[in-house]
């Protein structure tokens, strides 16, 4: 290769590598801002600022979905199977909610440890199938996982 | 090998070859595309979960991913630029850019329609969001700064500069859903799994993935040798192919 194309060659390197290691550093160093959600282990751990407007995400629990006969109000637990956070939310629910889906709140962190949310959204896994898999799936696990509801939700989003 | 690469600099090469490709890669490429998305918006079973909503995904992820390969095509032209000097590379950069642009923008705005009924919200600013919406304001930088210096030249020079360091960008997209905590859901494709979806689902993507790759290649042709005619036009070759195409 003729030098001055070599020498030219190396700056361009240089310049990359140099903006990937900058980049790399800033995001290394904001990985805690560009994080969307804090999981319920950091909450329970108590790492997650009181009273200040932040997210929580993580797996609505079996079972914990009560709803306000009268009311939009819904309380239920947001786990990541290690540790769960209760959360408060009064308004519509995505579609998607359900027990067993993930879900990311957005809202306050109160002193009683309850995080009281103004939003809810749903958070989507990557897997998909036809809703016959999902049912053959079910019977073949019956019990141990989240039957109903799959049935439940797969009625609600079929439009 | 590297004569290949030198004659590839060559204007009046590429014309020949890419004259030659271009009704190969529309025919192609057009039927690879409707069949993928005849075959995934009307007869691929729907969601267990999503129902119906999950089709834009047929649309979704070509656009997304030609938005990032685009980019990827033009960071590596970018380096032929600097340090080759090669004007075909310039040519491919200023050309496709607005091609990335669009695509870039409909896999944002595809993907937000998908967001409102399955998140409950159209926009959120989650790692994977956010970093598709920087490659948006890259490519309409580097349209912006082509068009703001006259000198041709030193246009590509500073544009490839900018496709250069842009690029750290494409694997903040491709792996901000496993770095951090994000709403977007992780890759249903891997290389080196097999993916989260069944055959029926996964077979119509990729066929309109690999078209939409193919039109791509089909429209950088065209565009190309459109720029490649309005630069050129002083030689005698392109004198001549306008002249024999006056009959």
């Amino acid at each position: 290769m003729h030098p001055i194309r070599k020498k030219r060659l190396t700056i361009v390197l240089f310049l990359v590598a140099g903006i990937a290691i900058a980049v790399g550093l800033t995001t290394f160093a904001l990985r805690q801002n560009i994080n969307l959600f804090y999981d319920p282990t950091e909450i329970a751990a108590g790492n997650a600022p009181v009273d200040v407007r932040i997210r929580a995400g993580g797996m609505v629990e079996e079972g914990s979905v009560a709803r306000d006969t009268d009311s939009l109000k819904v309380n239920f637990r947001v786990t990541d199977y290690a540790a769960s956070v209760p959360v408060q939310y009064e308004g519509i629910l995505p579609d998607l909610f359900a027990e067993g889906q993930g879900v990311v709140a957005m809202g306050r962190l109160n002193e009683h440890g309850v995080f009281v949310a103004d939003q809810v959204l749903a958070k989507h896994d990557e897997n998909y199938m036809p809703p016959e898999v999902a049912e053959a799936l079910e019977r073949s696990s019956k019990g141990q996982y989240k039957s109903a509801d799959v049935e439940k939700a797969a009625e609600t989003t079929a439009y | 090998m590297w004569q290949f690469f030198h004659k590839l600099g060559s204007p009046k090469w590429f014309f020949g070859i890419a004259t030659r490709f271009m009704p190969w890669l529309l025919a192609i490429g057009i039927i690879l595309l409707l069949a993928g998305l005849v075959w995934g918006l009307a007869f691929a079973p729907k969601d267990y979960l999503q129902g119906n909503s999950y089709r834009i995904i047929f649309i979704h992820v070509p656009t997304a991913f030609l938005a990032q390969s685009i980019y990827i095509m033009m960071a590596s032209a970018a380096v032929v630029t600097l340090v080759w000097r090669m004007k075909l590379a310039d040519v491919f950069v200023k050309t496709v850019a607005p091609v990335g642009l669009v695509f870039t923008f409909l896999s944002l705005f595809t993907g937000a329609v998908w967001g409102k009924p399955t998140w409950g919200t159209w926009w959120v600013w989650d790692a994977r969001l956010t970093s598709m919406l920087i490659l948006l304001f890259l490519y309409g930088g580097a349209i912006a700064l082509d068009r703001a210096i006259n000198d041709e030249k030193s246009a590509a020079r500073a544009v490839a500069v900018l496709v250069l360091v842009g690029v750290v960008n494409i694997p903040i997209i491709k792996y901000s859903v496993e770095w951090w905590n994000t709403l977007h859901q992780p890759a249903t494709f891997k290389l080196t799994e097999k993916p989260s979806m069944p055959v029926e689902m996964w077979v119509p993507l990729l066929l309109s993935v690999l078209g939409l790759y193919l039109l791509f290649g089909w429209l950088a042709c065209l565009r190309m040798k459109t720029e490649i005619v309005m630069r050129e036009q002083k030689t005698r070759w392109v004198r001549e192919l306008v002249m024999a195409g006056r009959g």
